[in-house]
Parts: structure tokens; sequence; C-alpha cells
């Protein structure tokens, strides 16, 4: 009821339309200070039910402070945050019993076998046994863990215990999903497994707010997102219209070898729109890269290697904070 | 005459119920929802503790009761207010067995929750609160408590050691005395960050002296007053002196076993506010 109510006020004041989206979380000025450390430093947003919705941004931007004020457990300092209409300070266990949480470490207990660990689970919502039991087969099943039901949380590899940490924060059949991080330490195949789960949860109207300093995994997930450093954000909106707003349509990487990339600058002045000298690469953003391949080697240049590739989250965050995102 | 009957199959909905009377549930009964955990997890190791309740009695009522009992009662039976030596050390034993596992299960498994495989970040992500988290451990160890004691006094009323009618109060006394060592060392142990071996130095330099200088072999004023005050601050002394009292009708003051039950009460309330209060400070951050 609240939901609708606080919807249906902001529908009058940013969205005359009637098809205004119900937000799910809102956020005003947040901020979190431990010390004279600010770590969130005045953050706001909003995202309505269903979206996929990312944080991203290097380590220490600032994301998972964030993630855990959304989640209930850890106190902002100044601001507003509501989820589901309530503040998590004063309605922690109301609002924690909405989400499903998946931490940036796991945290499964690992002297229970692994169905134990969504019973257990389970039982923190106050969910009977009768739901519990039917409830943790489907979500091994979902999880591609079915065969490991019996094993000790040990036995797992790095990609199964994350499978199965997101199952678990899907016992209570959360309606927003908070990941931190869900896929870092991970090989590419168990990434992609666990890319494919979530897709299927997106399908099923789940909100996901994740956090990532992965580029490609914002662009694959994510319907929107904030570009966050320091504590604040750095720019917001879709991953395509970041990417047409910060920066060329393609970009065209050279390596003149670690002596020569950052002399190298001034002969490449005038191709392209812009030229980013990293030590170990240059970066000229241009809407054709071949054709300003072609001016570089007319003007007597020899690269070691080359590449035209299409622009990503990276270029934008290379474009708004002149840092990589992942060091 | 027959009735036609139509049944209608329909497969069940596995619905959850709404995160409002998940919430609701979990404000009330929280502390036992994760209890429970921890009692599942206990019982991959049940056999440990039951081994240890059964065991541990029998070596040491064989060792001191019977064998170290010769020699002492060669010399009378008199230091002891009369009963066997066997019967005098038993509440004593039960009471540091207690102790003892107080001293391994608020303190290993309270870092391994905050810091080695931060058990405790699980369930606070659930509708549970720190509070509640602390709550339900104590609730599940006050309940190995009550077990492991209960085989240890079973085992020491078939040594024959328990001659009163209300030696079975000590299953009680026992896990009080557990709680109040207990609950304060959980308090501290939840406000470590860094292991750097404290529970070993607390094993050597507080639970091993509480052992030894606590009335458990030899009455307290037996000891030169230097050390005796060591018995007074010690919950194994307070506990033993209930337990003597129950179990074999040992005369004390009256004054002074109310003083035994407020000192264990204390403790125990104090560590159990501390405890809880460091669990909500350390998750909050």
């Amino acid at each position: 009821m609240r939901v609708s109510e606080l919807a249906s006020k902001e529908s009058r004041v940013n969205r005359p339309s009637d098809d205004a989206p119900q937000y799910v979380i809102t956020a005003e000025n947040l901020t979190k200070r431990y010390g004279d450390v600010t770590a969130v430093d005045g953050i706001s947003f909003r995202v309505p039910a269903g979206e996929a919705f990312g944080l991203l941004g290097p380590n220490g931007a600032g994301k998972s402070t964030t993630m855990k004020m959304i989640g209930g457990v850890s106190q902002r300092t100044s601001g507003s945050l509501s989820i589901m209409g309530l503040d998590p300070e004063q309605h922690g266990p109301e609002v924690r019993a909405h989400l499903g949480v998946v931490p940036q470490q796991d945290n499964l207990d690992e002297e229970l076998k692994v169905r134990d660990n969504l019973l257990v689970y389970g039982r923190y919502f106050g969910l009977p046994m009768s739901y519990l039991k039917p409830k943790a087969d489907e979500l091994l099943e979902f999880a591609q863990l079915t065969d490991k039901a019996r094993s000790k949380v040990d036995a797992l590899s790095g990609g199964m215990k994350r499978r199965l940490t997101i199952a678990r924060s899907l016992i209570n059949e959360p309606r927003i999903l908070l990941l931190d991080e869900p896929t870092t330490g991970l090989d590419p195949q168990a990434r992609h497994i666990l890319w494919d789960r979530l897709f299927r949860l997106k399908e099923q109207g789940v909100t996901l707010i994740l956090t990532t300093h992965y580029m490609d995994e914002a662009e694959q997930l994510c319907d929107r997102l904030i570009v966050v450093d320091k504590g604040k954000i750095m720019a917001e909106g879709s991953p395509a219209s970041l990417i047409r707003d910060y920066s060329t349509r393609e970009v065209l990487e050279l390596r003149f070898g670690s002596e020569r990339n950052a002399s190298v600058g001034a002969e490449l002045e005038g191709i392209g729109e812009r030229l980013e000298t990293l030590p170990d690469r240059v970066l000229i953003y241009a809407h054709d890269g071949e054709a300003a391949l072609e001016q570089v080697t007319a003007r007597g240049l020899r690269p070691v290697t080359s590449l035209v590739r299409r622009s990503s989250l990276e270029d934008v965050f290379l474009r708004l904070t002149g840092r990589s995102l992942v060091d | 005459m027959t009735r036609a009957t139509t049944t209608t199959v329909t497969a069940p909905v596995l619905r959850a119920h709404s995160p409002e009377v998940s919430a609701a549930r979990a404000r009330r009964w929280g502390a036992f929802y994760y209890a429970e955990q921890v009692l599942r997890v206990m019982k991959g190791y049940g056999w440990t503790i039951v081994m240890y309740g059964v065991g541990q009695p029998v070596a040491y009522l064989f060792a001191m009761g019977v064998g170290l009992a010769t020699l002492v009662q060669a010399n009378g039976a008199g230091a002891f207010g009369g009963v066997s030596y066997l019967t005098f050390i038993a509440p004593a034993l039960l009471i540091s067995s207690a102790v003892m596992t107080a001293a391994n299960e608020f303190t290993f498994p309270v870092l391994d929750g905050f810091k080695w495989r931060r058990v405790y970040y699980g369930p606070h992500a659930s509708p549970l609160t720190p509070e509640q988290i602390a709550g339900g451990h104590i609730i599940a160890v006050t309940l190995r408590f009550l077990l492991q004691s209960a085989i240890y006094f079973g085992v020491v009323a078939l040594f024959g050691a328990a001659p009163g009618a209300w030696g079975w109060v000590s299953i009680f006394i026992a896990t009080l005395a557990g709680l109040s060592f207990g609950l304060p060392l959980m308090a501290y142990a939840a406000t470590i960050k860094e292991d750097r071996g404290q529970f070993a130095m607390v094993m050597r330099f507080i639970v091993m002296p509480l052992f030894l200088f606590s009335g458990t072999f030899f009455p307290l004023d037996t000891l030169p007053l230097g050390v005796r005050w060591i018995g007074w601050i010690s919950p194994i002394w307070h506990g033993t002196e209930l337990g003597r009292v129950v179990s074999y009708g040992y005369e004390e003051e009256p004054w002074l076993t109310i003083v035994h039950v407020l000192f264990l009460l204390a403790l125990a309330v104090a560590g159990w506010v501390l405890s809880k209060r460091q669990f909500a400070k350390r998750m909050a951050s």
C-alpha cells in the first residue's frame, strides 16, 4: 500500500503519464561516512519495479556500502532511503523480508549440506518445512545443483557456491534481488551460467540490483546503471546511452611498446575525436576505427599491434574519471 | 445407492508467505530460528558432544574420585563435610565441565561467525536482527549445556556420588554457571578483529586457574587468602558451592547461597546484554 502511495506521489511530481513506474527503491542524497572517510557521498537514484539496475565502479567506489544500506544492514549517515516504501533503519526486518541478498563474499554454512543451507535460510523467514522442502529442490534444480544436494558445501567449486548463494537468496521468493559483485572470481564459463540464471529471474519480473566492476557484466545484465566513483555518481543511463553520450562508436587501440606509447601522442594529434594515452597502449576514439588506422599508417607510424573495437563502458569510465575500472 | 464423486486434482502451488508475515514471524521467533541453525551444525558433531558428556565424567570421576580419593580419604573425610571425596568433587567436576564447554562454544564459533567463515552475515541479511543472532547462539548452547550436564549428572549418579534428592538441580546450576562464564566471554569474543591466540590465553590463564582454585579439589578455605579471591570471583566456585548444597546437603549460610545465585545471574545477564550490544554494533558498521 505504501509503495503505491509513494509511486502515485512521485508520478504527480515527476511522471505525468498514466503508466508511471512504481519505484521499489528511492535514495535521496544517500551518504555514509566512516570517521573521516566518506564512502558514499550524497547519491540519489530511483529504481522502478522489474528493472535490472547496476552500480558500476572500481573497487572502493562505495558500491558495496550502498548495497548494505539498501539491504538494511548498514546505517546511513544522512540522506533518505526507502525500500518498498519503508525506511530500512526503522523497518529492518520488514525491508529485509522483501529482499534476496547475494553478498560479495559467500557466507554459506560450510558445515551444513548444500540442501540444508537452503532449508535453514528459509527458516529465518519463518517459512514452514512443508514449503521449504519442495522449494529447496526447485531452487537446486534452478541452480543446477540437484546432484550436489547432499554434498557438503566444502566440496563445491567457486561457481557452484555462487549459484548456491543465489539459490539461497531466492528461498523467500523475493521481488528484489541484491547482487554484490556476483561473478567476481569466477571463470568465464561459470559467469555465463550465472548470467543465464539472472536473465531468467529478470524475465520473471524480479528487480535486480547489482554492483560490478566488470563492464561486460554491466552491459549484459543492466537496463540502466549508475557509474560510481569515490562515492559519487558520475553518470546515469542505459549502457547504450552512456556509450553514446560519453564515447564514440569505435575505438582504435594501438601499442607502440611501453617506451614509445607516451611520446607518440603528439604525432597522432588530430586523428579521431579524442586521444587517450595509457601506459600500455594508446586509444583513439573515432566513429570509424579502420579509417583512423589508415590515417595512422599514412603518417608513417607503425604500431606493434592495432585493434579496432566497439566502445564499451570501460571507455565511458575512462572518459569520466581518467582511470581504468580494473587496476 | 451410488454416489458420483468428482475429484479435481490440482498441483499444489508453491508460494512463500508474504514478506509481512516473514517479518512478523522473524520479529517474534527470530532467535529460535537462528538457534535451529546452530543446533543443526551441532548435530554434525553430536557424537562428540555425547562422548564428551559421558567420557569426561567417567575419566575424571574414576581418576580423582576413585584413585586420588583413596589417598585423600586416608587423611580422614572430615575436611569434606563428612561425605566421600567422590561426592565432594562430583558437583565441582560437573560445573567445571559446563564452564569448559562454554569456553569453547562462546569463543571460536563467534569468531567464525564474524570473521573466518562469516556465517553470521548470512542471517544478518535476512529479517533476523543481530541481537536475535546472538540470542539464537545462546539458546542453542544453553541446550547443549543442559544435555551435557544431564548426561554428566547421570554418570555421577551411577557412581553413587549424588546422594541427595535434589541433586538433579545441579544440571541447571551447571547450565547457569556455563552461561555466567560464557556470556561475558562471548561479548569479548565479539570484539575481536584479529585472532592472535586470545582464546588459548583465556584457556590457559583464566579457565585453568579458575578450575584449579575454585574449591574444586579441596575446600576454598584451605587456600591462603592471597589466592582465595580467585574462587570468590569464579563462576566455578559459586556454581560448585551451589551444586554441593543441592547434591549432598552441604551446609552453608543461607545468605551465601543467595549470593551464589545472584553472582551467577548477574554475570550471565551482564554478558547477555553486552553480547547483544556488541553484535548489533559490529554488524551495523
